[in-house]
């Protein structure tokens, strides 16, 4: 259920796109070199829903990361919410992935530790700011994934499906231009599965821009567009109205 | 400092208070080993602080002690060298206070095989290990000893049946007070307690005497006049000149059976033994550190590769490297402080208890209080030091990748 709340557009943004990769390549060095990304262009627009789907060793996650500025592309360009991100310093990037991407992970990654709200609001921890008003901000994000009667669990006590509702809300908590989502739901049943997607495609509905990682051909089929990808180069870009 | 979320362009942030918080979760996560960590460096905190404040109340009240004591000596007589006892003369005491520097003399004289009894009724072989000893006015004086009942003999009670009891063999014959007239059964004879002395600290066997007169010795049991010790002090810089000519003056015949002593040497020997003992106590309390240290490098090294996951979750969040770093060297310090605190606490309880245990003055020296929580917090940044700069340098997608 998801409760009504201001959709995430991000004011500051210009109508310009949220993500722009030209001619991204990602080598390992080996002998000879690993080529995981060969040449990859793609420019992703606010409010889309993006499925990038392609089978294992095909690229995907490296190109989420490159995305994600996990990791600097060997050669090419990254620009997130039209800040080129090749030139900035390791704390640059570090703000930018606070303040302007949100991760889902397929293993959820939540801290045992600390309850879903303290969890949800650690996705605000490295902007700064009072805790008073991370977990405020926190709520509402817990809220809009349906997991309010949740906030003081810890994650032991939830199921999967709720453990990763509460991950998606760490990643919205912020409002970021773009939510990652990786295999979200590669650990759960497909019933859980595809009540977790048809949330994804409620808060895209409300604005937010998603892009999500799979090997999942039904999944994939189930997003806006569709971007295959295929040793390291992007073999298709199809869309469809949703 | 409250600021909503920053909208700038600038790096990732982190207030101390929430690195505090950060780095204070693997504790509270793992409350268990936390605990052991803290506990190999408290103990060697522990150890430390204990030591130097042992050895400083303690050396207090020796030093204290040794100067009371700086210029007393004894002179008794020593066996000849065929194993002959010999006895002092009974010139003894007028020869040795001719003796330009020495400023007091008392001569005491040991009455072997006579006991003090409680009552005539008491049996004889329970003597309760009481010596009776004659001496004359001059002892509290030379020994500084105090009354702390009634008066010490004086020439009128020498010649009299009277008594001053110790302050332990008081205690054993069960006489706390002098209210009403107390007499004893001394060699059969009924002697009157007129005085019950403090204990003497500086010559401790004294408080298991009682004390009469030479007079009544001579008189009651037939006492030769030859003292069995005599008891002197000096101008302090005279001492050792003093103990030079004090055998020929005491015995002019035969001045190598007279044994001259000064009751400092033990003491001396004392402070030395501990100081010895302080050297290999601190370097356990040192070792013990190390490997409390080494405990919490080994606790934060696992940490650091346990938590792979969680750090590529948080660069993934906005971590930067230096949020990562800090975050477990804060961790590794605050194991430390935990442990220096608690070190100091546990160090600092055992000198009290020991002091006042020991009756000395509890001294523990600053030095070993602040640097009690200083080495820990040194050995806790630099066993953290390592461990952290690895989690740092984790590349965020190989942290995300070990699952």
């Amino acid at each position: 259920m998801i409760v009504a709340v201001p959709a995430p557009v991000d004011e500051a943004a210009p109508p310009a796109p949220v993500l722009e990769l030209i001619d991204v390549v990602k080598e390992y060095p080996g002998d000879p070199p690993v080529v995981a990304l060969g040449s990859v262009s793609l420019r992703i627009d606010q409010g889309e829903l993006v499925a990038i789907v392609g089978p294992s060793g095909s690229g995907k996650s490296t190109l989420l990361h490159v995305i994600g500025t996990l990791e600097r592309p060997t050669r090419g360009v990254v620009r997130v919410a039209g800040e080129d991100t090749s030139t900035m310093s390791d704390t640059q990037l570090s703000g930018l992935r606070a303040r302007r991407l949100g991760f889902v992970f397929q293993q959820f990654f939540l801290l045992d530790g600390l309850s879903v709200l303290d969890n949800v609001a650690d996705g605000l921890l490295y902007r700064g700011g009072h805790i008073a008003e991370r977990r405020r901000l926190a709520e509402a994000a817990i809220e809009r994934v349906g997991l309010d009667h949740r906030v003081d669990h810890r994650p032991n006590q939830l199921s999967g499906g709720e453990q990763q509702r509460t991950a998606i809300a760490r990643a919205l908590a912020g409002r970021p231009a773009l939510v990652m989502a990786d295999e979200p739901t590669g650990n759960l049943d497909s019933a859980t599965g595809a009540s977790l997607l048809e949330l994804l495609r409620e808060l895209h509905r409300e604005g937010t821009t998603i892009v999500l990682i799979t090997h999942d051909l039904d999944v994939a089929a189930a997003m806006q567009r569709r971007v295959e990808i295929r040793d390291g180069r992007i073999v298709g870009d199809t869309r469809t109205g949703s | 400092m409250i600021r909503g979320p920053a909208r700038d362009g600038s790096g990732s942030r982190l207030s101390r208070r929430d690195l505090l918080r950060v780095g204070s979760l693997g504790l509270r996560n793992r409350r268990l080993r936390a605990s052991l960590s803290v506990l190999g460096i408290s103990i060697g905190i522990a150890a430390i602080v204990g030591v130097l404040g042992i050895s400083q109340s303690s050396k207090s009240g020796l030093l204290n002690e040794l100067g009371r004591l700086g210029n007393l000596l004894t002179v008794g007589p020593s066996s000849t060298a065929f194993g002959q006892p010999t006895e002092l003369p009974t010139t003894a005491e007028g020869m040795a206070s001719r003796v330009g520097p020495v400023t007091n003399v008392t001569e005491i004289g040991a009455i072997s095989n006579i006991y003090v009894y409680r009552s005539s009724l008491v049996p004889a072989n329970d003597t309760l290990g009481i010596s009776l000893t004659a001496t004359d006015a001059t002892f509290p004086a030379t020994l500084g000893a105090s009354v702390a009942h009634g008066t010490f003999l004086n020439a009128a009670t020498a010649r009299y049946p009277a008594v001053v009891l110790g302050a332990e063999a008081a205690s054993l014959l069960g006489i706390n007070n002098l209210t009403n007239p107390t007499q004893v059964w001394i060699g059969g004879h009924w002697f009157t307690v007129v005085g019950i002395l403090n204990p003497v600290q500086l010559v401790s066997q004294m408080d298991s005497m009682a004390f009469i007169g030479f007079p009544i010795a001579e008189h009651d049991f037939g006492f030769d006049g030859h003292p069995t010790g005599l008891y002197l002090r000096s101008v302090p810089s005279q001492v050792n000149e003093v103990a030079a000519v004090l055998p020929p003056t005491v015995n002019p015949a035969n001045p190598s059976v007279v044994a001259v002593n000064f009751p400092s040497d033990i003491l001396k020997a004392e402070l030395v033994t501990k100081g010895a003992y302080n050297g290999l106590l601190l370097g356990l309390g040192a070792i013990a550190l190390l490997v409390g240290g080494v405990g919490i490098a080994n606790v934060m090294v696992i940490s650091v590769l346990e938590r792979r996951s969680e750090i590529g979750l948080r660069r993934a969040l906005g971590a930067s490297r230096r949020h990562v770093a800090q975050q477990f060297l804060v961790e590794a310090l605050l194991l430390s402080v935990v442990g220096g605190v608690a070190g100091t606490v546990i160090g600092a309880l055992a000198t009290v208890v020991y002091a006042i245990s020991q009756h000395q003055l509890v001294q523990i020296p600053d030095l070993a209080l602040y640097g009690g929580v200083g080495a820990a917090l040194a050995t806790g940044a630099i066993a953290g030091l390592y461990p952290s700069m690895r989690a740092a340098r984790l590349s965020p997608t190989e942290a995300l990748r070990a699952v």
